[in-house]
């Protein structure tokens, strides 16, 4: 085994891991930081985002609209204390993005640019075209090479963390291309692998988002907290789920049924105008939309197509001089993917998975409970997306929380000693011969990709848009047995070099952990909130028994155990979630009541 | 459900090296679809034909960067390269040329890292700004400058493409070249001088013999090519300029 001593440690080299080094490498240049990628990190999930990233920009904006717009949107399951840090450092990282040379878009006098994006009273989303997140992650890997004392693991796969005397010391990894193990002890480590989404069958994950780090910390005690709240992103390409970003109908999209009507506006999210008005009808949050869909298919008011039923995306009337300078990636993918020419025809679309609002618990400067971990990206929860995360606050929360997860990472390693390295070496040797185990048994007979579909179809079928605890107790059990035959689970490959099989099945491991923490998070969770809503007679917000937020703790051998923590409620009292003319309303009134 | 009962042969270039002399052939049958990618039917093959298969792949929407192959042997996306453009004849998927092959259809990629990292792949400001003084200001024609050349996503085709990097792996390359480019002509960025010592060297720009295939391949129209050919010219100031400055032109 190779032996790597690091300061902090990093796994995952997308946008909130690279940020985080970059924080480690600028508080003590002399930290030696690992970077530990199961991908190049320029390959990271974070380059699929399309639409922006939220920071307030304009004068007419506040710090109080961002906060209030992702509390509300959030459905007030929020940390608000965590929001409002969040929101007073969104522009500051950006604009520090701006001078680390991503290419955002521009106004004619040369400032960045912002758009519209749902749930979000005033234009903030800065953009780079809608390829974003594929600028930003750019930006940072390519920004991350001026540091050397990151020492990057690309293309290494992390299979455990090293837990010894209470606190996190280390992890394990494979080297993909050798199939050989290294150990990198580090004082600090910091989780930043990405959310899970590809635990269910239609989503707009890459293959890579397999939920890794949070099975990792869920395995050694740390709970999965709000794990029920998994968004789905209301226009998607039909049987592959490629995402449609929201900004499409920033710029003014419309969504249309079979008859050509805006249905959105039966939804209380009307009045429909012909210009899009900043939290009303296409511009309203993700889970509303998504509900809507839902509604207008049971309606029969949908379009059936090959992969199920279809509303349309209609972007005609920009003007294909405005979708190629503003939506060029999206021209392309409905074009390529398609055949669609989205100046002249519109696009089919329907909602799939997107997103994971829950994750490992962490306190508001991205601390686990377990000692020397932190985590930070869409893998932590640390209490800003509540139940439903609104569109382009994901890739600030990267660079916000990012930061902040290297400061205390670099803080936390400084101040405490490095451990035995013997008891750590022993340590990782047992992770080798269990992990090198599932490899060279024999005998089993199920497949891989059998339980994996099995399992994301059971995960959409129990833990979809809307929920019963029939169903959701079907895919409880399904899970259960999955997890039971994965033990009888065959590796046609036992051998060393680029053994993706191996990978893929340590993943679906992970992912069963992941996928039991969701579903059994959400048939305990009776009400609806945000992106859980439930038909069997909690279809109502409950704050007296559900203001709070789930944390799922890891039973090995059986279901998770669940309980609840409290919600800090700083500034906004729960209310009335409404958007449109409803909203505007709701908002009056609430000002009204403060005076 | 007839649709489903068509297939499509998918022939792969199978090299494992703790078992193979060298790459050999292997022919799969995979059910076929219309709107089937054939990073699809590769998929198909690993996950219920052969799961000793490997390959690359990630975001399957053609920005990730990972699953280029020579696909009848064109350097493409399998991800957005379709089966119903070959069907019913055989597909040949490979790994990209020019490239050690590690395994199957995966390459080592490794050289490519190291130029991308010599490069200074980075802001190295004209003038130093701080957050509180907010953005640098870059007009849209500005930014038009260097757009194309930072939509690279690194997928490695236009090196697959290149016959000059095919017979010299040191060649800097397309790719390399875009990026380098994309930095130079950032309003923002003062390192130019820095960067072109390494273009005006003996791996630099020169090798490239206008073939222009990079950018036909190019699934981001990069342009690399174009890159090249404007730090030819680049290149050329500076060796002229170099016998009048102490070190490089543009310093």
């Amino acid at each position: 085994m190779e032996i790597y001593k690091a300061d902090v440690v990093i796994v995952g080299g997308g946008g909130a891991g690279l940020r985080a080094a970059i924080a480690v490498a600028e508080a003590d240049p002399l930290l030696r930081i690992a970077l530990v990628s199961k991908v190049y990190p320029m390959r990271s999930h974070t380059v699929a985002a399309e639409g922006g990233s939220a920071g307030v920009k304009q004068a007419s904006d506040s710090l109080e609209y961002h906060f209030n717009d992702t509390v509300h949107g959030g459905d007030w399951l929020c940390e608000q204390d965590v929001v409002e840090y969040f929101v007073a450092h969104c522009t500051e990282e950006l604009t520090q993005l701006e001078h680390w040379g991503c290419p955002w878009s521009r106004t004619p006098d040369g400032h960045v640019n912002v758009r519209a994006f749902g749930g979000m009273k005033i234009e903030r989303t800065w953009f780079a075209a809608d390829k974003t997140g594929f600028h930003m992650l750019h930006t940072l890997f390519q920004t991350s090479i001026k540091y050397p004392s990151i020492k990057r693991f690309d293309e290494h796969f992390c299979v455990d963390l090293i837990v010894e005397d209470g606190r996190v010391q280390g992890v394990v990894a494979i080297e993909i291309a050798s199939g050989e193990f290294t150990l990198v002890e580090a004082r600090s480590v910091v989780i930043a692998t990405g959310g899970a989404g590809r635990v269910f069958r239609e989503n707009t994950n890459g293959g890579v988002v397999t939920g890794d780090g949070m099975a990792l910390a869920y395995r050694h005690g740390v709970p999965l907290r709000d794990m029920e709240f998994v968004q789905y992103h209301p226009t998607c390409m039909p049987g592959t789920g490629l995402l449609f970003t929201e900004a499409c109908r920033g710029e003014g999209g419309f969504l249309v049924n079979k008859d050509g009507y805006r249905y959105l506006q039966d939804y209380g999210l009307g009045p429909a105008e012909p210009t899009p008005r900043n939290k009303a009808m296409e511009l309203g949050p993700r889970d509303r939309l998504s509900q809507a869909f839902w509604y207008e298919q049971q309606k029969g008011r949908t379009i059936e197509g090959p992969h199920g039923s279809v509303v349309h995306l209609d972007l005609r009337h920009l003007g294909e001089k405005k979708l190629r300078e503003r939506l060029p990636q999206i021209y392309e993918l409905a074009e390529q993917f398609m055949g669609v020419d989205p100046a002249h025809a519109p696009i089919p679309v329907r909602p799939a998975v997107h997103y994971t609002m829950g994750g490992i618990l962490v306190d508001g400067r991205c601390a686990a409970p377990l000692p020397g971990l932190f985590a930070a990206g869409e893998c932590s929860s640390v209490g800003i997306h509540g139940a439903n995360r609104l569109g382009s606050n994901s890739l600030s929360e990267l660079l916000v929380f990012g930061k902040v997860a290297g400061v205390e990472a670099a803080r936390h390693a400084r101040a405490v000693a490095a451990g035995d390295s013997t008891r750590l070496l022993k340590q990782a040797q047992a992770v080798e011969q269990r992990v090198v185990g599932l490899k060279t048994k024999s005998g089993g007979s199920e497949r891989i990709a059998t339980l994996r579909k099995e399992m994301a179809q059971t995960m959409e079928d129990g833990c979809g848009i809307y929920r019963l605890a029939e169903t959701m107790q079907t895919t409880c059990d399904k899970l259960d047995e999955l997890k039971d035959r994965f033990r009888n689970v065959n590796l046609e490959d036992k051998s060393s070099v680029w053994n993706t099989e191996w990978l893929l099945a340590i993943e679906l491991e992970y992912q069963l952990d992941v996928a039991q923490s969701m579903a059994c998070s959400a048939i305990n969770r009776r009400e609806s909130r945000g992106a859980h809503q439930r038909l069997d007679g909690f279809e109502q917000r409950d704050d007296v028994n559900f203001l709070a937020h789930s944390q799922a703790h890891y039973v090995a051998g059986g279901p998770p155990r669940i309980d609840y923590g409290p919600v800090r409620i700083t500034k906004s009292q729960p209310g009335t979630r409404a958007y449109g003319a409803a909203g505007e309303k709701a908002e009056q009134e609430r000002k009204a009541s403060n005076v | 459900m007839s649709d489903m009962q068509k297939t499509i042969e998918i022939e792969v270039l199978r090299y494992h090296p703790e078992k193979d002399k060298e790459p050999h052939r292997q022919v799969f049958e995979v059910p076929f679809t219309d709107d089937m990618s054939v990073l699809q039917g590769v998929q198909y093959i690993k996950d219920y034909l052969d799961g000793s298969l490997s390959f690359r792949w990630s975001c399957r929407m053609a920005i990730c960067g990972s699953c280029g192959m020579m696909i009848n042997g064109i350097p493409n996306l399998s991800c957005q390269t379709f089966l119903r453009d070959y069907y019913p004849a055989r597909v040949r998927v490979e790994a990209l040329a020019h490239f050690p092959i590690e395994r199957d259809l995966v390459i080592n990629m490794e050289g490519f890292i190291e130029k991308l990292e010599s490069i200074q792949p980075y802001i190295i400001p004209k003038e130093e700004r701080t957050l509180a003084q907010g953005e640098y200001l870059q007009t849209p024609e500005q930014l038009n400058a260097y757009e194309q050349f930072s939509s690279c996503i690194n997928c490695l085709l236009c090196y697959a493409a290149c016959p000059q990097f095919g017979l010299n792996s040191s060649f800097i390359g397309p790719a390399a070249t875009a990026l380098l480019h994309r930095y130079n002509v950032d309003s923002r960025d003062g390192g130019k001088a820095e960067r072109m010592e390494l273009i005006n060297s003996e791996e630099g720009v020169f090798n490239c013999t206008a073939v222009g295939y990079c950018s036909e391949v190019c699934p981001k129209h990069v342009d690399p090519a174009n890159a090249v050919n404007q730090n030819k010219t680049n290149s050329a100031a500076d060796y002229f300029l170099r016998f009048l400055a102490p070190k490089g032109g543009a310093k």
